[in-house]
């Protein structure tokens, strides 16, 4: 589903110049749920950027469901956002102004999905993640892990090929981590390829399979048993 | 057409909508400055109007000649010469300068400006008195108020009736007195009233207190012989007055021995000047309003653009989100331009209407034009279009900064976490 080889990037401060990643080469078969951890300034933000054409590499391959990641125009990157990736951040990321049920409508609205169609989607993924009584509340009545669900909402609402979460329980308190964690996995046990960043252990525990990145380039990367969350809820 | 995408239409109004009193002051400066525009046009039109009321019934291509004294000698003739015409000078005018569409010629009683004595059962009244050509009518136009004018008619059989002004009837008749049909006395002739006209708050050649009778009638009834006092002519429409008045003047100048150069002899007014001194004044009032408040309007757009580019610096985020979320740089291009549009447009709208009640309101207090020239202010739908279309595309030109500002939001600064 994901394959990187060779993946290089530096970023300019100044007259210096840090190299962040210095060859990554990684590939996610679909359907994994893979932890990307590591100590911050490790590179696994950066990693996740480029996975999600939010930036750029210097230099090497990416390819995603066989599909090239090169020389994208920012509306081809747009339309390849749409179309092959969901987001979900730490910060959650949703649009304050908005109700639950049109945050999560947005990327299909992008799609260019007709109104009805797209309200009766994004409520069934609301539905999904067990908030559809919440459905016209705006963001700031719900509590943090009400909105980071109505986020995974969103990012599934595309349909797409991987899920990025970006330290998805970095604002939650333990037991709304572990639901967050807990949807996640019900999210993959239906087939969905997930990348996990995070630097808790526990969480990392939660995914299929933990990549440890430091100082720019894989250290480990191994299959581990999956410790549900469901057990934790 | 995604002009019609009722969606868009729901984001930039979602996004306008989030915060109403920002937003609305954001707006003051557009409906301020098209209150400043459309009243201005407004006033400008009323101007127009007031003064198309005043000369309403004048031909503006129209010149009036009559006879001075010389200021220099010619031809053996002394200085100080006065110059009397002879009616047999509107045939040779009007045979030599084809460009003349009407020529009245006119005789007064007594010198120029002097009043006559007109008497009516014990009552009189100092009055101007002609003998008119019914064409006459055709340059400076007569208000009746009952009766009629002179007509070819009267001419023809040199009828003894007369036209008078409604001083002059107020003068001769009580109050709500039948004044058609009776006799009224001039130098011991009597002249049958056949119409009362008014003065119509324009410009007025002959005074209020006039009696006109048929040229014809005045030339057997006071021995006028073939004089002729002074010539009201109309030049046709795309002929311009001053040529055919200095073409006049030299014909005139020629058969009364008259010095080429001699500026006093013959009297005349161009009535075309005045109409252009005051098309050109409302033109330069309408111009300058069309200036002041299009610039007001542009600082008014630039001021929802500037309240737009806070925005979206506020909205980086929000933008960023939209932009993983796979909106593309064209689609975040558009809506901060919708923004821009609809804001301004909105204004413009509140603007308008405002300025519509303003209007009405000056229209309902001073719009009768009695005082000064100002009757129907108010923008013609021409006006407001071309206004309007401006405004909506220099918000779109302006509103260019804010999202090109938007669309150079990168994602991946967006979204990293503070």
């Amino acid at each position: 589903m994901i394959e990187i080889k060779d993946l290089h990037k530096s970023y300019r401060m100044g007259s210096n110049s840090l190299h962040v990643l210095k060859g990554i080469n990684f590939k996610a078969e679909s359907g994994e749920l893979v932890a990307i951890m590591g100590s911050s300034g490790s590179g696994k933000s950066t990693l996740l950027n480029i996975l999600g054409m939010l930036d750029v590499a210097d230099s090497g391959e990416y390819t995603l469901d066989n599909v090239p990641i090169k020389d994208l125009s920012e509306t081809k990157a747009a339309q390849y956002r749409n179309k092959f990736l969901g987001f979900i951040f730490q910060s959650f990321n949703l649009i304050n102004y908005k109700s639950a049920l049109e945050n999560v409508a947005l990327p299909l609205y992008y799609q260019k999905v007709g109104r009805k169609e797209r309200q009766e989607k994004a409520m069934s993924y609301l539905e999904k993640v067990g908030l559809k009584e919440w459905a016209t509340h705006l963001p700031s009545e719900l509590s943090g892990g009400q909105k980071q669900r109505v986020a995974i909402a969103r990012a599934m609402a595309a349909e797409p090929k991987v899920l990025l979460a970006d330290e998805p329980t970095g604002a939650l308190d333990s037991t709304t981590s572990y639901e967050v964690m807990d949807l996640i996995q019900k999210i993959n046990d239906e087939g969905n390829t997930i990348l996990v960043v995070t630097h808790e252990e526990d969480i990392a525990h939660m995914c299929k399979r933990i990549v440890h990145l430091k100082d720019g380039v894989i250290v480990e990367d191994k299959k581990i048993e999956q410790v549900r969350a469901q057990q934790y809820v | 057409m995604w002009l019609f995408d009722r969606d868009l239409w729901i984001e930039v109004f979602h996004t306008l909508g989030k915060n109403m009193f920002r937003t609305f002051l954001t707006m003051l400066g557009v409906i301020f400055a098209m209150i400043i525009l459309m009243l201005l046009l407004g006033s400008s039109n009323g101007m127009t109007n007031g003064f198309d009321k005043i000369f309403a019934g004048t031909a503006s291509n129209s010149l009036f000649v009559w006879g001075q004294s010389t200021s220099e000698p010619y031809k053996g003739f002394e200085r100080g010469r006065r110059i009397r015409y002879k009616i047999e000078d509107a045939e040779i005018l009007k045979r030599e300068i084809p460009e003349i569409e009407v020529l009245a010629p006119r005789i007064e009683l007594g010198s120029h400006r002097s009043v006559v004595t007109v008497y009516r059962k014990g009552q009189t009244s100092g009055s101007s008195v002609y003998g008119d050509y019914p064409e006459i009518d055709n340059i400076t136009k007569k208000k009746l108020v009952e009766g009629r004018f002179l007509n070819q008619m009267d001419i023809e059989h040199s009828k003894k009736v007369c036209v008078i002004g409604e001083e002059t009837y107020k003068l001769l008749f009580e109050k709500g007195e039948e004044a058609i049909g009776e006799d009224i006395r001039i130098n011991g002739v009597f002249f049958s009233v056949v119409g009362i006209y008014k003065p119509n708050n324009n410009i007025n050649i002959d005074g209020e207190n006039a009696v006109f009778i048929p040229f014809t009638t005045f030339q057997k009834a006071f021995n006028s012989g073939d004089r002729m006092g002074w010539m009201a002519i109309a030049v046709e429409p795309n002929t311009k007055v001053p040529v055919v008045e200095s073409r006049i003047k030299d014909i005139l100048k020629n058969k009364y021995d008259i010095h080429p150069d001699d500026q006093r002899a013959i009297g005349s007014f161009d009535m075309s000047e005045i109409f252009n001194n005051i098309s050109s004044f409302t033109m330069v009032l309408r111009g300058f309003s069309y200036f002041v408040g299009l610039l007001t309007l542009l600082a008014g757009v630039i001021a929802i653009s500037n309240i737009l580019l806070i925005t979206v610096k506020e909205r980086t985020k929000e933008i960023g989100v939209r932009r993983a979320l796979g909106a593309t740089p064209r689609l975040v291009l558009r809506q901060i331009l919708m923004e821009a549009v609809v804001l301004t447009s909105f204004a413009g709208l509140v603007g308008f209407a405002i300025s519509v009640g303003i209007l009405a309101v000056l229209d309902s207090l001073w719009g009768s034009g009695e005082d000064f020239p100002f009757v129907k202010p108010m923008v013609s739908i021409g006006q407001f279009s071309f206004s309007f279309f401006w405004m909506v595309f220099l918000s779109l030109l302006i509103g260019l900064i804010p999202a090109i500002k938007a669309i150079k939001v990168r994602p991946i600064e967006a979204l990293r976490e503070e």
